[in-house]
């Protein structure tokens, strides 16, 4: 259904957006959505100027489906994300200082500064490390659903993964897994046309990567992902049948992103019209003049203002945390290590 | 409870077979995370696993603790390595160790690194067991792959050879929270391989009590002051019969069976070469870049002016398995050939 329908007001006068999702409650997805569009942002400048080490893969464009999903979900819930996942681990709930602090490699980055920009995540919040290998995640979420089935809790696991993930064997095995064994997840596709400069219509006869859960025996859907309010409802249905033993389910979320598909990527492959029009749907944009027909414009702009605050916020904590000790390099890549003198 | 070495005699002989099965069955009654998955593993009328192991199970731990999966290697892999980052133990059943080419990326890139990524937050507690082992299979079922999970930081890395050690390795195993790679010889489950082993008795003492073995630790399985010969599976046993045969000669060899491939007990081998002076090592996985260049490597850093002779090493010809007897008996490292390199390494 299309929330511009939905505006409407509750008995108690309460303005409704969609149903569900009332004013405030918009006011915070666009918070959230803003949030990670203002990172991106600033994340992307520091790292031209030297500032950040490694690499970058921006999701500007893309922020209505990270958080309509995660805003669906329980903390307990489980996401698993990949080579872009800024906007996922801030929608499931990574601290927003921690997320920074990893990307500038300190010793306070959630991950310690082991993890990066492409392996951002935390246990603490339902998040693990971001796999940054095309398609690997669709494997490992199946794990998940099956532990969550195991161990008999009502928790649902939910898979980020690109339209490019969808010609991976990965794909492939983790759907018909999940499917044979009823497992509480949804596959969470983002089809943002492109797999770094390659159409996907160059690589998948299939245009739509939903219809492909025919072949698994599941529910596909294609869902608006320029829209955070069809896309929270699409994932709140889903996520629902997956908690009630339904699942999986293959959400196909049509989106773009506005930036390239890393940091020096100067879009070479894809037209400026096509890059105009899919900005006139700019998921933060429309959520914002929804919100203005029900808020004051002031309340608009003071959460920009709170947005742009909290990273400076983020930005500073992260310049003045301390590097990780060389050393720290050499822990962790075993829970048990073998010491010498037990073995003599 | 005990942990350590196995008495000498013992009435309770069994098969590796039988003592994996009996060391899962153990660790599903200690633990209710821990679960069986894999292909053919419980199908009702089906094979109990591909060689039998799991005879049994399921009418004890029923089909939801031992879980029959697609032919989908990937997903069995990632299943598995999941739901140990849930907190789960699951032993996942590959049927050959040919078939983990199917899901190096799970191995290697995800249940390697999770722990690593998470900066330790997370662990990957899975047992994943791999039959190895030529017998007339041909190329792409018979191989013995353990060197390239030898290079893997975050992986460990198992090679049992006798019920005994095989039984309290898998428990440790289980209660282990790194993944760990468990390979098992193929002609070693049951009596078959006896001829190919030179003969020798293919069952071991098994204590009816509980026991565990560490991780991590070699054993030497026959004392000798000659000359130290390291060895796993078929290539053990056929180590243990050329020293019998060699002590006739004057020959006193001592044979370690390393048991954990990753990490490696260096210290029993250093000591035992600072005591002998030479070094042989055999094993089926091939030559170049098996797991006997990196112990040749760490023996000539650390014990060089211990030796005597150059270390000689034994493995499988940098060939692909053939299947005709005559050929695939050429491949893989003989008795006579094992013979040969410790007779030759005692010239020097």
């Amino acid at each position: 259904m299309s929330p511009d329908t939905c505006v409407g007001s509750t008995e108690s006068g309460s303005p409704q957006l969609a149903p569900e999702v009332d004013a405030g409650h918009g006011l915070d997805l666009y918070r959230r959505m803003l949030t990670i569009r203002r990172f991106e942002e600033r994340v992307y400048l520091l790292y031209l100027e030297g500032e950040l080490p490694g690499t970058l893969h921006q999701s500007q464009g893309q922020e209505a489906v990270a958080v309509g999903v995660c805003d669906v979900l329980r903390r307990t819930d489980w996401i698993t994300s990949t080579h872009r996942p800024h906007g996922h681990a801030l929608a499931k709930g990574v601290d927003l200082r921690a997320a920074m602090a990893e990307l500038f490699g300190k010793a306070t980055g959630c991950c310690g500064g082991k993890g990066g920009s492409m392996h951002l995540g935390d246990p603490s919040v339902g998040m693990l490390p971001a796999i940054a290998i095309v398609g690997a995640g669709n494997t490992v979420v199946t794990g998940l659903g099956l532990a969550f089935n195991l161990m008999r809790t009502d928790q649902v696991a939910v898979c980020f993964f690109g339209e490019g993930a969808s010609n991976e064997g990965a794909f492939h095995e983790g759907l018909n897994f999940a499917a044979v064994q009823h497992l509480p997840i949804v596959f969470a596709c983002e089809n943002n046309l492109y797999g770094a400069s390659t159409p996907f219509h160059q690589v998948s006869l299939v245009p739509d990567v939903a219809t492909r859960a025919a072949a698994y025996g599941v529910r596909g859907e294609i869902v608006d992902g320029m829209d955070v309010l069809a896309a929270r409802e699409a994932a709140g249905r889903a996520v629902a049948e997956a908690r009630a033993g339904a699942g999986p389910i293959l959400l196909e979320f049509k989106t773009y992103r506005f930036a390239g598909h890393s940091r020096g990527d100067v879009r070479g492959y894809r037209s400026r019209e096509e890059e105009a029009e899919w900005k006139e749907r700019d998921p933060i944009l429309r959520l914002r003049e929804r919100l203005a027909a029900t808020l004051d414009e002031g309340v608009l702009d003071d959460t920009d203002a709170q947005v742009d605050a909290a990273l400076e916020d983020a930005i500073e904590f992260a310049r003045n945390s301390p590097l990780p000790r060389a050393e720290d390099a050499l822990t962790d890549a075993y829970a048990t290590v073998i010491s010498r003198e037990s073995t003599s | 409870m005990t942990v350590g070495a196995p008495p000498a005699t013992g009435e309770r002989r069994l098969t590796i077979a039988e003592a994996l099965r009996e060391a899962i069955a153990e660790e599903m009654r200690h633990d209710e995370k821990v679960f069986l998955i894999g292909e053919d593993v419980g199908v009702p009328g089906g094979f109990g696993g591909a060689f039998g192991v799991y005879l049994g199970l399921t009418e004890e731990f029923g089909h939801e603790r031992i879980i029959d999966t697609p032919i989908s290697e990937k997903a069995l892999a990632g299943a598995a390595i999941g739901a140990a980052l849930m907190g789960m133990r699951p032993i996942p059943d590959l049927q050959y160790a040919d078939f983990l080419f199917e899901c190096m990326d799970e191995l290697v890139n995800q249940a390697a690194k999770m722990r690593y990524m998470s900066n330790g937050k997370l662990s990957v507690p899975l047992v994943l067991r791999c039959p190895v082992g030529t017998a007339n299979r041909g190329a792409q079922h018979g191989q013995c792959p353990e060197s390239y999970f030898v290079h893997v930081p975050g992986l460990k890395v198992v090679c049992v050879s006798d019920a005994y050690h095989a039984k309290g390795l898998l428990k440790s195993a289980v209660r282990d929270n790194d993944p760990v790679l468990f390979f098992e010889h193929k002609l070693l489950y049951g009596s078959k391989g006896r001829e190919q082993a030179g003969g020798m008795d293919l069952t071991a003492h098994v204590p009816v009590e509980e026991y565990f073995f560490p991780i991590g630790k070699a054993v030497v399985k026959r004392e000798g002051t000659s000359v130290t010969v390291v060895a796993t599976h078929m290539s053990l046993y056929r180590s243990l019969a050329a020293a019998e045969e060699l002590a006739q000669d004057g020959i006193d060899c001592e044979v370690i069976d390393p048991l954990t491939l990753l990490p490696f007990d260096e210290e029993t081998i250093f000591a035992s070469v600072r005591k002998t002076g030479r070094l042989v090592i055999a094993h089926e996985d091939t030559l170049t870049g098996g797991w006997g260049a990196e112990l040749a490597a760490r023996v000539a850093e650390e014990c060089l002016f211990s030796l005597e002779a150059p270390i000689r090493r034994v493995a499988s010809h940098d060939v692909p398995l053939p299947v005709a007897p005559v050929m695939e008996q050429t491949v893989v490292p003989s008795m006579a050939r094992i013979k040969a390199a410790i007779q030759r390494c005692c010239e020097g």
